[in-house]
């Protein structure tokens, strides 16, 4: 260790903080929502349901590999024949009947969006957990797609293998038609 | 604070009982520390853990490999990082997979900013210890700057869950590297500042210096590790002396005390941050392009067979043990905490010093109790 003057370890200290007055604040106020900090793009919030706009319903078709894969078990989803499909009005025969997550559960890892085969989830900026009700953190499909919806409006959302999960009716090749 | 007497099995003296904690500010974390003290010298310690205990290590053996990562993000919660590469390092010697260059090169840039994110939190939090205010402000806005960087790359503050068997989640953003050159330029800054203000503050040397002192082989004894260690005077760093990931190709110091007091191991920690910018450093001007994650398997099933490796976490040596029996969920894991073993030497520096001083030497092992009681 140096040996200096007596107080000069002092001194540098208050030179520190002097200079500190005149800059601006690095906080920001939280509640407010113009001066919240921002959001990065990879933020990982809620996990959300996308919606596919082209054939107006979810990308998701209730295979539930995310409620196996997820480490908390805290979510659950059932599936149902597509009415749509029969119409020929979307390439997906299943389609999701109820999904539930339970938001005051979930450790926002993200396993489930890796694992989704079908970009038909992704993790929203929504981030807020205090509610009025034990329950209410409880989120079921519909409030699900709305997160989802928003999240992808906000950011121009695109799905990563667009050809492959696209709901959009293909002409009927001979082969599918066998199959 | 609840008072009981007793008398002392030492002296015939009567001794205060003194119960610090579990809810205490300054126990970091839900501990309980039991004084016994005559007049104002503690006569000895008794700490008790177990308040935090969430059973991490029995839930490991239920779930799968790639799930139990967001189990070792909340073990030690300020560590983070280095805390996922312990056990994905581990899993990967047991399934011998080889993990590509780049994501070696993230991985070490993102643990060595974690440390310092680490290192500043303490600092902020030894200051308050120590009764000035201020330090915690600075420390604080240094670690924010390191967690903004952490959630424009995985996406998470804390508990990132971006260190994966194999590699990484996914590739840095495109401006990954200006903003860590960015923010290294802050954190420099950040450090000088940080030690102008706190570090030779007369206040702060009376009340650190010579206190809470522990020698070289008593540390070694107690299975002291870590700063704690190093501020004892024992060179000992895993990443130098047992190299693991790529850590042997950089260039660095190991800061090393000589006293082994509270100031010691204050500024050792200190000293830390700065070898650790010129790792970040090195990696990020030797960054290499291509693959951020070997071909892995999505449920991996490694081997029977156990496996123990040992990293450099911010607070000391983390061990990590698992046995595998082959199938897709470990048979048992076990964590070596630092904090744990760096917990057991505070009874020996806590004896015989002042009461008032408890706070201090307790701070200046930087315990993070979510490691401690797992
Ligand atoms: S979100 Fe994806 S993984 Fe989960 S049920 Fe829907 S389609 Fe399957
Ligand atoms: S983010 Fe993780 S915890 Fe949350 S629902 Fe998805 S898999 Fe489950």
């Amino acid at each position: 260790m140096k040996i200096q003057a007596p107080m000069i370890g002092f001194i540098n200290g208050l030179l520190v903080t002097i200079k500190t007055t005149l800059r601006r604040p690095v906080t920001a106020e939280y509640p407010s929502v113009e001066k919240r900090l921002a959001l990065s793009d990879r933020y990982m919030g809620f996990p959300a349901l996308t919606w596919d706009y082209d054939v107006k319903e979810p990308y998701c078709t209730g295979c539930m590999v995310c409620v196996r894969e997820c480490p908390t078990q805290c979510m659950s989803a059932q599936m149902k024949d597509n009415p749509k499909h029969e119409e020929n009005l979307s390439r997906r025969r299943k389609i999701i009947d109820s999904f539930e997550i339970n938001l005051g559960r979930c450790i926002l890892c993200g396993i489930c969006v890796d694992v989704c085969n079908f970009d038909a989830i992704e993790m929203s900026h929504e981030y807020e957990l205090s509610k009025y009700q034990r329950n209410a953190n409880r989120v079921n499909l519909n409030q699900l797609l709305d997160m989802g919806s928003s999240f992808q409006n906000k950011i121009g959302w695109k799905p990563k293998q667009p050809q492959k999960n696209s709901g959009v009716p293909q002409p009927p090749k001979a082969s599918e038609e066998s199959s | 604070m609840q008072v009981h007497q007793q008398t002392s099995e030492h002296s015939d003296a009567i001794d205060l009982m003194v119960n610090m904690g579990p809810q205490h500010p300054s126990t970091h974390g839900v501990f309980r520390l039991v004084i016994w003290v005559d007049g104002e010298r503690i006569v000895r310690v008794e700490p008790h853990i177990g308040y935090l205990h969430r059973g991490s290590e029995k839930i490991c053996e239920s779930e799968q490999y790639n799930q139990i990562v967001t189990l070792f993000d909340r073990l030690d919660y300020v560590g983070n990082l280095n805390n996922e590469l312990a056990f994905c390092l581990a899993v990967e010697k047991l399934t011998e997979t080889v993990v590509p260059e780049r994501a070696e090169y993230i991985r070490v840039i993102l643990c060595e900013l974690n440390r310092i994110a680490s290192h500043m939190l303490f600092y902020g939090v030894y200051g308050l210890d120590a009764g000035a205010t201020t330090p915690m402000l600075y420390g604080f806005r240094e670690r924010e700057r390191v967690q903004e960087l952490f959630e424009s790359v995985t996406g998470a503050r804390m508990m990132h869950n971006y260190i994966r068997i194999g590699g990484v989640k996914e590739d840095v953003p495109a401006d990954f590297e200006k903003n860590v050159r960015k923010l290294l330029d802050d954190l420099k800054q950040g450090v000088e500042e940080c030690d102008s203000l706190l570090s030779q503050n007369e206040m702060f040397l009376a009340r650190t210096k010579g206190v809470g002192v522990i020698s070289g082989d008593e540390a070694l004894d107690y299975g002291v590790t870590g700063p704690a260690l190093r501020a004892s005077g024992v060179v000992e760093d895993v990443r130098v002396t047992d190299p693991y990931s790529i850590y042997e190709r950089f260039d660095f110091g190991i800061p090393v005390g000589s006293m082994g007091d509270c100031w010691d191991r204050y500024f050792v920690r200190v000293e830390e941050m700065r070898e650790s910018i010129k790792i970040i450093e090195q990696a990020l001007s030797e960054l290499p392009k291509g693959e951020i994650s070997a071909k892995v398997r999505r449920i991996v099933r490694p081997p029977a067979g156990d496996v123990f490796i040992r990293t450099e976490s911010p607070r000391g040596d983390l061990g990590v043990y698992i046995v595998s029996d082959g199938s897709d969920k470990p048979y048992r894991v076990k964590v070596r905490p630092p904090s744990f073993a760096n917990l057991q030497a505070l009874e020996y520096m806590l004896k015989d010093t002042y009461i008032a001083d408890a706070v201090l030497v307790l701070g200046s092992i930087d315990i993070i109790m979510g490691e401690v009681d797992r």
